[in-house]
């Protein structure tokens, strides 16, 4: 273990410019030939991006097409479906994607005629291009860490515990790959790799690797 | 003097400190705003605090405005109307003048910025006149998906002259051959409108106003148009009626046009037989009354059957109010079904979930508290400075 980390870990927080695509679904058939011509970016904006910008609000779908297919097209059955695909299990968004349009397809197979929107609003597809924001000078102990992590903006959460795992390509998510590399604590880097930041809040998720940090923080030598 | 440190206390945590990091990245670069006028709603309303925001965080923000003869006024407004869906007469004559007009104006204006933000139609033109340096964007402040033939075809080739367009919906537009952004529009928790009243603040105005506190007050404010339906809001108050003895508020503006007036008149026929349906006409700057009418609400309702993205719904949410609206426009973006208030498609829908909430008090407590917070997130003028200078970066990357 060591003390003080020789990189400093700088807290990344992060905006969100939505873009519209010219694509849109009044039924669960459109829905599943726009999914499958999007690109990947619109993918990662309907599941992951739910979380960033449902932040205050527990939410109810885990991702956008079971939201729209639930509340618009009133189809439960697809919606309960789509709802339990959790997207960081996923090792790219092309496999979100396939498994998504799967989903649909087999649920379509199985109906006499296509659901749609009767009265609701049609499916509306975007992307999201990502501010990058650093935050505050950066932390060299566990200690500084987790006074920076606990008044962070909730949007650093999100770019270090999902962006990062899903569109960068940081697996481990920067949190636990600096805990692990510059701080030399598998341990702890491996709780929090295992939090599970799939139908949650962020603020749920920030309270989760506070505790496992404070934990970490009780059990080392003073 | 507006100063961006001044919205800590009411902006997320977190959140002043990223503009102002965001700010340092765009620091003396120049961002202009081009609209049409620098008075009422729409544009105007925030670029009357965003402008200076921005010059607070040391951007060299500035807001031109274009102007014309009588004909050049009548010709924007016609074309907006036209583009917002409207059968409108546009000649030739009319539209060229508009064109010429815009002319004139790219000469009077300085036009050069790193960023050039035109709002809405009257000022649109201008991009024919843009400096090579710089991006240009088209921010579209209405419902732009279903305009009139004619109006479109002769608009849709400038538009395609920007670098991007902004929308407040993904569904307000059609297809361009640009980038489309969505920023939707916010509230400045600051202002007149929204800045908080004490109780006896509050009961001041409502004492000017004749209205009577006695009773759980159900308040609409909107235009007395059948776009907002204040007569589909009387009906739902009758089936409410029947079980509680509530008291109806319809404040708004009529704006003289024929269908408001007959609206108006019906409503007032309805007030006098009805000593618990009030009705206000408001003046256009009733910013302290509207203020006032939403804190003293138990329920809002803004039971519009046809909207762009009035912000009525975030208004009287940041004001811990539960809002029961229609399901148009923006207003399901500000409530979120069973936790902030209700969307609803019918009178009897209305009527239901407000029974529904007056039966519940604990429930009108808990989903005003939930309001607040979703405004605070996503609806306020912060999120909206956030979005403008993260545009500014993105695209001058």
């Amino acid at each position: 273990m060591t003390l003080t980390a020789a990189q400093p870990f700088v807290f990344t927080g992060c905006v969100e410019l939505r873009q519209a695509l010219d694509h849109r679904a009044t039924d669960e058939r459109e829905l599943l030939e726009r999914l499958e011509e999007v690109p990947a970016g619109s993918v990662f904006y309907h599941t992951h991006g739910y979380f960033l910008r449902h932040r205050p609000i527990t939410t109810a779908y885990g991702n956008d097409f079971a939201s729209w297919v639930a509340t618009q097209v009133r189809d439960q059955v697809l919606a309960e479906r789509l709802a339990v695909v959790n997207p960081f299990e996923f090792a790219s968004l092309e496999h979100v994607r396939e498994e998504l349009a799967s989903i649909i397809h087999d649920h379509l197979l199985r109906l006499p005629a296509v659901p749609r929107v009767e009265f609701g609003e049609p499916f509306y597809f975007q992307q999201s291009h990502i501010v990058e924001v650093s935050l505050g000078a950066g932390a060299t102990t566990l200690a500084e860490f987790r006074a920076g992590l606990a008044t962070v903006d909730a949007s650093a959460i999100y770019f270090h515990m999902v962006e990062a795992r899903a569109r960068l390509g940081r697996r481990a998510g920067d949190f636990a790959e600096w805990i692990r590399t510059s701080l030399g604590m598998p341990e702890l880097a491996d709780g929090i790799e295992l939090i599970d930041t799939y139908m949650t809040s962020l603020e749920r998720v920030r309270a989760r690797v506070l505790a496992l940090v404070d934990g970490a923080l009780e059990a080392s030598p003073r | 003097m507006i100063r961006v440190e001044d919205y800590r206390r009411v902006a997320p945590p977190g959140v002043v400190d990223i503009i102002l990091t965001l700010a340092e990245r765009v620091r003396g670069r120049r961002f202009l705003h081009l609209s049409g006028g620098r008075f009422g709603s729409g544009p105007a309303e925030i670029l009357q605090t965003l402008v200076p925001m921005m010059s607070d965080l040391g951007i060299d923000a500035a807001w031109e405005i274009t102007g014309g003869d009588p004909g050049f006024y009548t010709t924007a407004a016609t074309l907006q109307a036209a583009l917002r869906g409207s059968e409108r007469v546009l000649t030739d004559e009319a539209l060229d003048h508009f064109v010429e007009m815009n002319r004139v104006n790219a000469k009077k204006l300085a036009l050069d910025a790193d960023l050039v933000l035109v709002h809405d139609v009257q000022p649109a033109t201008l991009v024919e006149h843009r400096a090579a340096r710089g991006r240009w964007v088209w921010a579209c402040h209405f419902d732009a998906s279903r305009p009139q033939r004619r109006a479109w075809t002769f608009f849709r080739p400038f538009v395609n002259q920007y670098d991007a367009a902004v929308f407040a919906l993904p569904n307000f537009s059609r297809r361009l051959g640009v980038p489309k952004y969505v920023i939707h529009p916010s509230i400045d928790p600051l202002s007149e409108k929204n800045r908080e009243l004490a109780p006896r603040e509050v009961a001041g105005v409502l004492r000017a106003l004749a209205v009577p506190q006695d009773k759980p007050l159900l308040v609409q404010i909107g235009a007395f148009t059948s776009a907002d339906d204040p007569l589909g809001v009387v009906n739902a108050y009758r089936l409410v009626k029947k079980h509680h003895d509530v008291r109806l508020v319809l404040a708004g503006t009529s704006g003289g046009e024929p269908d408001s007036l007959e609206i108006l008149g019906e409503l007032r026929e309805t007030a006098q037989a009805d000593p618990d349906v009030l009705v206000r006409e408001l003046p256009p700057d009733a910013s302290l009354q509207i203020n006032a009418l939403q804190r003293a609400a138990t329920i809002v309702l803004q039971k519009s059957v046809r909207e762009s993205f009035g912000l009525g719904a975030a208004e009287a949410m940041w004001k811990g109010k539960p809002v029961i609206g229609g399901f148009v426009g923006g207003l399901p973006q500000q409530i979120v079904y069973d936790v902030t208030g209700y969307t609803v498609s019918s009178v009897e829908g209305a009527a239901f979930r407000v029974r529904h909430l007056l039966n519940a008090p604990e429930l009108i407590a808990r989903m005003g508290a939930a309001g607040r917070e979703h405004v605070r997130r996503s609806f306020l003028i912060t999120r909206h400075l956030v979005d403008y200078v993260a545009l500014l970066i993105h695209l001058s990357r």
